[in-house]
């Protein structure tokens, strides 16, 4: 093996398919940029292709791909959202996931666990009901479940958890999953280049070109591009496009961080979330602890770490699952996450023609990744918004119609 | 940041401050469009830079504000909070200026 490697390593031909085909130049022109090469922005680029033929596009990337938020979450599928439009849009997600290994030819690692909410409240628990009723409307399979359910369900679990903040019961949701995040980059970027959409990483756009009120190109680090449409698909880096068109939205950037413990026997199958705890944790194929927690306390547009939140989130841990304390943090890190006011995201047209935005998706936005791709690459290719999104626009604020998504939030941010 | 200066109390650790928000100038709600109080309501200037924020030290219940630069997270100046009714320099100048 050492061999075959080194003579590989050495040899000037190399047989192996590249994943995805290098471009030394731009070209002068597209049909629609796609700003970011994250999973939102290449699956709508895979989608435009494949469902649109729209193949004469170009995804732009400053950085690398799926270096953003795509590689940076903790992987939770789920759609036991509260609110009618979130359900729908969520539910038409974990659809798409079923199959999306196979459309790729590529191992994506899904794996469905089923989703714990820990309620630790009367107050906790009302909502649990809550929201596995309007789940329940929309043919998505959540149960508002007793102690003993959890206690079965997660044997490991100390259920007065430290005595401070028992379980009282939680919102089962059987659908819950967790998949490989960079695989989806991939599968949706190689799937796109094979249709002939061209990824530029290492590309970071510099302004957006207006005429009239519309979009007519795009300055970038390696030159100008004239194009009709645009789309921002950039997480933490939408304000930053919003200035080049002049748009002004309620998101603002917090830091999210997350860490990883290092890897051990599996015992934890499902993935448990809890909201007064401030913890969200579930075990990868490896045998790692992926956990998160709450937001940053204040803007910041930088992905540092912090002892504070290893410290936070460890005790909160550890009041679940005390045995855990002899369990080593192996890494952390930290995405921007774009927060809105309602927890929705914030999708769509805009009043700027030719620009549509993915956005404001927060702490929430990898399990959307397939759906995203799919209604923003209908909504590119008719100018029109799917309906699926029509309770996301951005103009919901102005018309006071909030989508009020907090209480599906995971942890009260 | 792991250390803000505040006003009253002097170098304290950043788990003692609670984050306030930018500081914002409400139009007038009798005078004003329904669009420019939603923008009001709900808008912000999500782009980093130098901005002045409203900070609590939670231990001493004492609102101040800060201009920080929210790219960097270095606070430039910190200001008791009557200077945002006597007015505040614009942010370029108090960086040259202030300590």
């Amino acid at each position: 093996m050492p061999h075959r490697l080194l003579r590989f390593g050495w040899s000037r031909k190399h047989p192996e398919p590249r994943m995805f085909t290098r471009h030394d130049t731009l070209r002068p022109s597209y049909d629609v940029v796609i700003i970011g090469a994250g999973g939102h922005g290449l699956a709508c680029a895979y989608y435009l292709a494949r469902d649109h033929g729209i193949r004469n596009v170009a995804v732009l990337e400053k950085g690398y791909i799926g270096g953003g938020n795509t590689g940076r979450n903790t992987t939770i599928i789920r759609s036991n959202y509260l609110t009618p439009e979130g359900v729908k849009f969520y539910d038409e997600s974990v659809r798409l996931w079923q199959d999306l290994g196979e459309d790729f030819d590529l191992n994506l690692f899904y794996s469905t666990r089923g989703h714990y909410t820990l309620a630790h409240t009367d107050a906790a628990m009302r909502t649990m009901r809550w929201r596995a009723e309007v789940n329940k409307h929309f043919g998505v399979r959540s149960e508002a479940v007793d102690a003993a359910f959890v206690k079965r369900g997660i044997p490991a679990i100390d259920m007065s958890c430290g005595g401070h903040a028992p379980i009282l019961g939680a919102l089962f949701h059987e659908p819950g999953a967790i998949a490989r995040h960079d695989a989806v980059a991939w599968g949706y970027g190689r799937g796109a280049d094979r249709r002939g959409v061209e990824i530029h990483q290492q590309t970071e756009v510099c302004g957006i070109r207006l005429e009239a009120g519309r979009v007519v190109g795009v300055e970038t680090s390696r030159g100008p591009i004239a194009t009709p449409r645009v789309l921002c698909a950039v997480a933490g880096f939408t304000p930053r496009i919003l200035d080049m068109v002049g748009l002004r939205t309620p998101i603002y950037v917090h830091p999210l961080q997350a860490m990883v413990s290092e890897p051990v026997k599996p015992w934890l199958d499902p993935i448990i979330v809890s909201g007064s705890l401030h913890v969200y944790v579930s075990q990868t194929a490896r045998g790692e602890l992926v956990m998160g927690a709450s937001l940053d306390p204040y803007e910041l547009h930088q992905t540092r770490s912090t002892l504070d939140f290893v410290e936070g989130l460890s005790s909160h841990m550890l009041d679940m699952f005390p045995f855990l304390s002899e369990v080593k943090v192996n890494r952390q890190w930290a995405g921007l996450a774009d927060m809105t006011p309602d927890f929705a995201p914030i999708m769509g047209v805009t009043p700027v023609e030719g620009f549509y935005l993915d956005s404001g998706w927060g702490t929430w936005g990898f399990k959307a990744t397939p759906v995203c791709g799919k209604t923003m690459s209908h909504t590119v290719a008719t100018g029109r918004n799917h309906p699926l999104i029509e309770g996301f626009t951005m103009d919901r604020f102005e018309r006071y119609r909030l989508t009020g998504e907090k209480g599906a939030a995971s942890v009260g941010h | 940041m792991k250390i803000l200066v505040c006003p009253l109390n002097g170098p304290r650790p950043i788990l003692e401050f609670a984050y306030g928000g930018e500081v914002r100038r409400s139009p007038d709600p009798d005078t004003c469009s329904d669009a420019e109080w939603s923008a009001y309501v709900f808008n912000r200037s999500g782009s980093p830079g130098l901005k002045y924020e409203w900070w609590c030290h939670i231990a001493s219940g004492y609102w101040f504000v800060a201009l920080r630069d929210t790219a960097r997270d270095v606070v430039v100046a910190t200001y008791t909070a009557d200077r945002v009714r006597l007015g505040l320099p614009a942010p370029a100048a108090a960086q040259g200026g202030a300590p």
